[in-house]
């Protein structure tokens, strides 16, 4: 047999098993500039060992919504890093974080379809490269909130100065944290699905 | 010192449905069996199995001898629940390549999807409501 043989493939360990009764799955896309600590998100709250799945863009498919020359022949390959959190017996959470170029993320089929929601994780030192990221989900309709990666030597400014400067709505919650703290990482996915509660239920009231 | 300002977008209307892409393109090797793939993507009620990132799919039984290895890594490894993602990442395929493969195995009857997700504009409130509940224990 040509193929190495499935044996060989690695799987989940044991403990990495779903049980049996898992029928739901929801995820939340972790969005951002380039080492911003989205892997590090990922990794400091999944119960798995996060995984790599990738997608290859073909220029047919940049061409869909972006107008990105045609210089570009060559198929682009854009890894995903994940991770996952059991919620219940019955309900698991898919954590995607998006390395890379992020030009390519909004192309990938799916990735924001169905996502309950966005963390889009800023530094401010470097605050102007998750611009065009908000953007595009603004224009996607994805809600989203806004997560400061304090690193110790970048500027600190007040929540309302940067809500100001990123032109954010007086509800969208923008909150601090360290990514390298699971119990951080954990606070910022729970003020995402508040705002997210909140944006369901007065949706239902009107 | 003074943060750079962002100007604020607006929702766009969702974009038109794409046209049909070609089965083929240029620099990707050659899907094995186009001919069964279009059968897959028309079969009985005409639409294909949508299989999102997240999608859970379990294994009906074990792997057969006239398995191919692809599908009996796919078999032994659903053998518990598990995303598509999941599998795109133990099998190093890329995502879109396991779609086709697993939708082959829905069809042939090897595999089966777990409730999948509606792609609603808002979460259901109850689901919302488990993951709250979930965060706070972990």
């Amino acid at each position: 047999m040509d193929f190495k043989g499935s044996d060989t493939i690695p799987g989940p360990r044991t403990e990495d098993h779903l049980p049996h009764t898992a029928e739901t799955a929801v995820k939340i896309v972790i969005v951002g500039g380039f080492g911003v600590g989205k892997t590090t998100m990922v990794g400091s709250v999944s119960e798995i060992r996060p995984l790599t799945t990738e997608e290859t863009m073909t220029q047919a498919g940049i061409g869909v919504d972006d107008n990105y020359g045609s210089e570009s022949k060559t198929a682009t390959t854009v890894a995903m890093d994940f991770g996952r959190i059991s919620i219940s017996d019955k309900l698991v959470l898919y954590l995607f974080g998006t390395p890379g170029q992020e030009r390519f993320w909004f192309l990938w089929n799916g990735l924001f379809e169905g996502a309950l929601g966005a963390v889009v994780l800023v530094d401010t030192r470097r605050l102007e490269v998750s611009f065009d990221v908000m953007g595009r989900l603004e224009e996607r309709g994805v809600p989203f909130v806004v997560a400061v990666n304090t690193f110790p030597d970048a500027p600190r400014y007040a929540v309302e100065e940067l809500r100001t400067a990123l032109d954010l709505t007086p509800e969208i919650p923008i909150v601090e944290c360290d990514v390298r703290r699971r119990a951080s990482s954990r606070d910022v996915l729970m003020t995402l699905v508040r705002f997210l509660h909140s944006i369901a239920l007065s949706r239902a009231l009107t | 010192m003074t943060p750079p300002r962002r100007k604020r977008r607006e929702p766009k209307p969702p974009p038109p449905p794409r046209p049909p892409a070609p089965q083929q393109t240029d620099g990707e090797p050659p899907p094995r069996n186009p001919e069964r793939l279009y059968t897959v993507a028309g079969s009985e009620d005409g639409a294909r199995a949508e299989l999102d990132l997240v999608t859970l799919i379990v294994a009906r039984d074990v792997p057969q001898p006239a398995a191919s290895p692809e599908q009996a890594a796919v078999l032994r490894l659903s053998a518990s629940p598990l995303s598509v993602a999941e599998l795109s990442a133990y099998l190093n395929l890329p995502f879109s390549v396991m779609t086709v493969l697993i939708t082959e195995m829905i069809t042939a009857e090897l595999v089966q999807v777990r409730s999948p997700i509606a792609r609603q504009a808002v979460p259901d409130r109850s689901i919302l409501e488990a993951v709250m509940h979930g965060l706070q224990r972990l």
